[in-house]
């Protein structure tokens, strides 16, 4: 990369510029834009995980005063592509989960359609389903690819020999179990065919994904589809495309002219629009008698559902953590009758790092070593994976920055060892990393409107990353105007398009577009642009992609405290150090690493899908029986980061942000935990009865 | 959701009336509970009779000392009553462990008391739940069981009451004030729940059409030294793991008198009286703490995922004694 | 069964026509084209959907509109004076006490309800003297905030925002 913009707005603490909308609640969500004549869906849910639908009887529910349709398989419109059997809605009478889409309801009020929802009768041909992972089953399998796009496997070295020869070893399983992205928005469509063109009001990370992706099932020129989503309600990686968004168009088709409304439950969450698999994580570390690791093995189960793959690059991260000769990652799959999962903040770094980290906490104790001074000792030159160098790699600093800040130098090493009044007081520590993605497809446009001012367009979206505020700070960079001269438009794929607003991705890509177009235009029009002068841009290709090996780091520290008799688990203290390159909004991006630090705190503490073999869907499927943190459990919580400049990653000089702070977070906490009581849990969630004695 | 009339009340008689006539009636209050099972499939009732703004929004003291609290006073009006802070702290204790905030503002006394339990399985239509559908058996006995019962469950159901108020109530003795269609009553509150049994759709011995009016608190001096500790699985806004309610009278180190009930580990609030009978008299230390603990707790039976919850109402137990009695062993 | 019922919100009367059934929260939602309050998760569990009504805060999703005939609701919309945003609109703006936004109204109502609450002197789960007065510290926000859930994790700025206010 070349030419790395001079920052000017980027680096300062823009207020939110959907702020004021959002504060005061009038900033419209996808189920809150205002349609006339609007219809309401309610969906019939499978209730068993595998087998035929053999009848659907909407007699009752057609009767009903107010329904203006059921929708069956039998009476649905066709879709054009069924290959993607998650998306394939009342294509066929298969069930492949509990809670798949077996039916619909459209009528006159929300109260109406789920009342006649519960009155469609659904009669099956029930096949025994099995919806369990272990690591015993004789069924695994190797994926061609985990996500996107690794290798499934890979050894480098003689990683067993290595181990079987290292001074120190450890050797153990961690388990992390199924969570749900749960964003607070519950995921929405407003669907509307005008003719063959169909509007979609959507709460989505990705419009172009959903416009692609609808237009193909129903055969359409993409430019017949149009998605509008100004802003979303968190998504987490759980809003890109799911059944819901396929049911309401499909529904919509059938009442032609007239608004479908589909928001689904919490409830129905839960079956519908993914989640982060568990996993079975073995790992294996061994060093020499100085602490430096001379294997690392990471062989990891998890699953998927029978009907669509979706394979977690659980053990991509520990690829490149960690300086060792001999290295081996292998991933194995279940395909079971469940829902299928999908990626959530973090896929693949947030549980393999859960495991990685505390393996490395272990393995710092038994070599007798200071965890952070371990970590430092394990840093790599180069890439072990790839052999590249790093375009930037500053994880010794945020150790080093972190350890000072948090008071590392004052711990006592010694478990178990410090108890204030009633409660076992410990710290943890552990590293963060995630990969600078950079996703193909997003173009911008920029036009001189009147007053000065300049419309920048990308189809781009705001899912509380902060997207409407920095993507404007970088805009008027590019442009060397005031932010104030900016007007900037997201949220519809009646804008140029752009990449899914995932895998940390979106800075780097949209901004990438908008710098681009912001050069076109200046090198057309120059300084002085009339009104109406316009130019467009792409993300350009980058070729220092292929020299070098790019990825964000960052060190978390966190103060557990477990309380002697009850066992309860509380985190007083977190602290997060990263190094993601240039940070384009303070303000934002603290936002950004503090809250999914605070998730990562929930998934320590709390978050836990229990599945319910029996039936075959997860029992605790609501928020008070799926517990993500409250206010009340999170104490003193912040992030810095480190100055970096890396002229390799983009032209704003930027990592992606959105993910990282996740990454690590669960393993600080307990590693804290095994400070505080000397009991070292190796499943997640960190519940009271895990530490009661 | 079924279609429903609605009336709202204008006296205790008639709403009364009303719902004893007809089998699909029932009173809503605040509808914190009740709203959340019609959603659900859970009640599905043809005719709500609202009594929450029929005067019972009173606290007052009873003659011959003890305290009457209206069956409408709000949560957090109740919780914020002098009298109650003063003269009951482990109640106000046990309603702020409740719920939030905002929830609080408008749940009611008497459906606080009557609100259901929160077992993932009576609240999903489509699991089998003897609560819900007598006889369609139980789906939580062999299932997911981290939330349910260790004391007095049955084959046929092991859910647990989910409310910390009337683990207050029950270790202070409070009387329930019933209007039915055959007149008033007062209930013990250890008379007011049962144990499931084989009828585990039965919560409370209340028949249809009786309203709670309100619940009196009995004159307990010893209950100014009182309190209500609860662990849940989040530091706030979630339902007890296990808790416990416990007021003592300690004169020179002997426990002269002391009141406990358990929270999470029963289909009923939980009166400890094998601990309240192996306390009274013992010295206010840790070894009889734990006796009396263990006695309590000899019977409990736990399921496939509650095991931690004998240690943990038992080290609960010990550790809200400790902290009643700590001042007098200063 | 539909029922005619008057409505108050944020200072305008409404006459609307409700089936039994349709709760305070999709009475302004789907009725009054009203959405400043969220629906979260329907059920209590997240406080997305608080307004001020009758003064306190309370959730909407679990109130039923027919028993609430000439309520008075305070949305988050319409603490604002004119253009002038309430204290502690202006508080989450300065702490960026939100991200994707859609807890926030919510929590707003809340924070705007629970200051009342602290004036009144009412207590909570962690007050260290349930008879005595109460000190707003960061440890009484967080309990006193937790009915409502912000799944971005602004928790530590929405702390920040009603420390500013409340001081």
């Amino acid at each position: 990369m070349t030419g790395l913009l001079e920052p000017r707005a980027i680096g300062t603490s823009l207020e939110r510029l959907d702020g004021r909308a959002k504060v005061t609640g009038t900033a419209p969500y996808a189920f809150e834009h205002p349609v006339d004549n609007g219809v309401y869906l309610h969906p019939v849910q499978s209730s068993i995980a595998r087998g035929r639908i053999t009848a659907v009887d909407a007699t009752e529910a057609e009767a009903l005063d107010g329904v203006i349709a059921v929708l069956t398989p039998a009476n649905a419109p066709r879709l054009v592509s069924g290959d993607d059997r998650e998306l394939a809605v009342l294509q066929s009478d298969e069930v492949g989960f509990r809670g798949q889409f077996v039916a619909a309801v459209v009528a006159e009020s929300s109260e109406i359609a789920r009342q006649a929802a519960d009155m469609v009768g659904v009669t099956y041909d029930r096949q025994p389903h099995d919806t369990e992972l272990r690591a015993d089953r004789d069924d695994l399998y190797a994926p061609g690819v985990v996500n996107p796009d690794y290798p499934t496997d890979t050894s480098d070295g003689d990683p067993d020999g290595a181990f079987a020869s290292a001074a120190v070893t450890i050797d153990e399983t961690y388990t992390t179990p199924m969570e749900h992205n749960n964003p607070m928005e519950p995921h929405a469509t407003v669907a509307l065919w005008a003719g063959d063109a169909l509007t979609l009001y959507d709460s989505t990370q990705g419009p172009n994904l959903v416009r692609d992706g609808i237009a193909g099932l129903f055969g359409l020129p993409a430019d017949r589809v149009r998605v509008i989503a100004p802003h979303v309600g968190g998504g987490f990686g759980s809003k890109t495309l799911h059944a819901n968004v396929v049911l309401a168009a499909v529904a919509a088709r059938v009442v032609a002219g007239r608004p479908v409304k589909f928001a689904l439950t919490r409830q129905q969450m839960f079956s519908l629009v993914g989640y982060r698999t568990p996993t079975i994580q073995r790992i294996r570390l061994g060093a020499d008698s100085d602490g430096r690791l001379t294997a690392i093995t990471h062989d990891v189960i998890e699953q998927t559902s029978r009907i669509k793959e979706f394979a977690e690059q659980t053990a991509v991260p520990t690829r490149s953590m960690y300086a060792a000769p001999n290295r081996r990652t292998t991933h194995r799959l279940a395909a079971l009758d469940v829902p299928v999962p999908t990626w959530m903040r973090g896929p693949g770094e947030c549980p393999g790092m859960y495991a990685l980290e505390s393996a490395m906490d272990e393995m710092a104790l038994a070599c007798g070593l200071d965890p952070v001074e371990f970590r430092i000792r394990n840093e790599p030159d180069v890439d072990p994976e790839s052999g590249l160098p790093f375009s930037s790699r500053n994880l010794v600093a945020c150790l080093r920055e972190g350890a000072r800040r948090f008071g590392w130098e004052r711990r006592d090493p010694i478990p178990a060892a410090r108890r204030e009044d009633g409660w076992l007081v410990g710290t943890g520590v552990a590293a963060s990393t995630f990969p600078v993605i950079r996703i193909p497809g997003s173009a911008a446009t920029i036009r001189r409107v009147h007053d000065g001012r300049y419309r920048v367009e990308i189809a781009a979206v705001d899912i509380g990353t902060g997207t409407w505020t920095a993507l404007t700070q970088i805009a008027a960079d590019a442009l060397d105007v005031p932010v104030d001269a900016v007007d900037l438009q997201i949220g519809d794929t009646a804008l140029p398009p752009a990449s899914v607003a995932g895998g940390s991705s979106g800075i780097t890509s949209w901004g990438s577009a908008v710098v681009d177009a912001a050069r076109e235009f200046r090198e057309k029009y120059g300084p002085d642009p009339e009104d109406g002068d316009e130019a467009g841009g792409a993300m350009p290709d980058n070729p220092d992609t292929e020299r070098f090996a790019m990825h964000a780091y960052g060190a978390q520290f966190a103060e557990v405290r477990v309380h002697a008799d009850t066992g309860e688990i509380r985190v007083p203290r977190l602290l997060g150090v990263f190094a993601a390159g240039r940070i384009i909004n303070p303000r934002t991006a603290r936002s950004q690493f503090v809250g999914a630090m605070t998730m990562g705190l929930s998934m320590a503490l709390h978050e836990d899908s229990v599945m319910d073999p029996r039936f075959g869907q997860v029992a605790n499927h609501d928020f008070a029986g799926y517990h993500i943190a409250t206010n009340a459990d999170i104490g003193s919580i912040d992030a810095i980061w480190i100055e970096e400049d890396d002229p390799h990653v983009n032209a704003m000089g930027s990592k992606g942000i959105g993910e990282i702070g996740i990454v690590g977070t669960a393993a600080a906490i307990a590693n804290a935990a095994h400070h505080a009581t000397g009991i070292r849990i190796r499943d997640l969630p960190l519940t009271a009865d895990k530490y009661i004695r | 959701m079924i279609p429903f009339d609605y009336e709202r009340a204008d006296d205790a008689r008639s709403a009364v009336a009303t719902v004893a006539g007809r089998p699909g009636a029932v009173f809503l209050g605040a509808g914190t509970n009740l709203v959340d099972h019609m959603k659900l499939g859970v009640a599905n009732p043809d005719l709500l009779v609202d009594v929450s703004r029929l005067p019972f929004d009173v606290i007052e003291p009873l003659q011959g000392g003890g305290v009457r609290i209206g069956a409408t006073v709000r949560n957090s009006d109740l919780a914020a009553a002098p009298v109650i802070r003063q003269r009951y702290p482990m109640l106000a204790a046990a309603l702020l462990a409740g719920a939030s905030g905002q929830l609080r503002n408008v749940a009611t006394t008497a459906g606080n008391l009557l609100q259901r339990t929160r077992c993932v399985y009576f609240q999903d239509v489509t699991t089998p739940c003897n609560k819900r559908r007598p006889g369609s058996g139980c789906s939580a006995v062999e299932g997911y069981t981290r939330d349910h019962a260790i004391l007095g469950a049955s084959p046929h159901c092991v859910a647990v009451h989910p409310s910390d108020m009337a683990v207050a109530l029950t270790a202070l003795d409070a009387v329930v004030q019933v209007e039915g269609p055959s007149g008033p009553r007062s209930l013990a509150i250890s008379d007011l729940y049962r144990l499931p049994g084989d009828q585990p759709q039965r919560d409370t011995v209340l028949e249809h059409g009786e309203l709670i009016t309100a619940v009196d608190l009995p004159e307990l001096p010893m209950a100014a030294r009182s309190s209500y500790r609860k662990v849940r699985d989040r530091a706030s806004y979630a339902f007890a793991l296990v808790s416990v309610a416990a007021a003592v009278d300690v004169v020179d180190g002997v426990m002269r008198d002391v009141r406990i009930a358990l929270g999470g580990v029963a289909h009923k609030p939980w009166r400890a009286s094998r601990a309240e009978e192996a306390l009274r008299g013992a010295p206010a230390a840790e070894d009889a703490f734990r006796h009396a603990a263990d006695a309590e707790l000899t019977e409990a039976r736990p399921l496939r995922d509650n095991a931690f919850k004998i240690p943990m109402a038992r080290n609960t137990m010990v550790t809200v004694l400790r902290g009643l009695t700590w001042e007098e062993g200063r | 069964m539909d029922v005619e019922m008057t409505l108050r919100v944020d200072g305008a009367r409404y006459r609307l026509v409700v089936d039994t059934r349709t709760t305070l929260l999709d009475a302004l939602r789907e009725r009054l084209g009203i959405t400043s309050p969220k629906k979260g998760c329907d059920h209590g569990q997240c406080g997305a959907c608080t307004v001020l009504l009758d003064g306190r805060r309370a959730t909407t999703c679990l109130a039923l509109a027919v028993a609430h005939d000439d309520a008075e609701i305070i949305t988050a919309n319409g603490l604002a004076a004119g253009e002038e945003l309430h204290p502690v609109a202006r508080a989450f703006l300065d702490h960026d006490g939100f991200q994707c936004g859609y807890c926030t109204p919510g929590q707003i109502c809340s924070a705007v309800g629970m200051l009342d609450e602290v004036e009144a002197g009412w207590p909570s789960h962690v007050s260290e003297e349930l008879a005595g007065g109460v000190e707003l510290d960061d440890e009484e926000i967080r309990e006193r905030m937790s009915g409502n859930l912000c799944r971005c994790g602004a928790y530590a700025n929405i702390v920040a925002a009603i420390r500013e206010v409340a001081r």
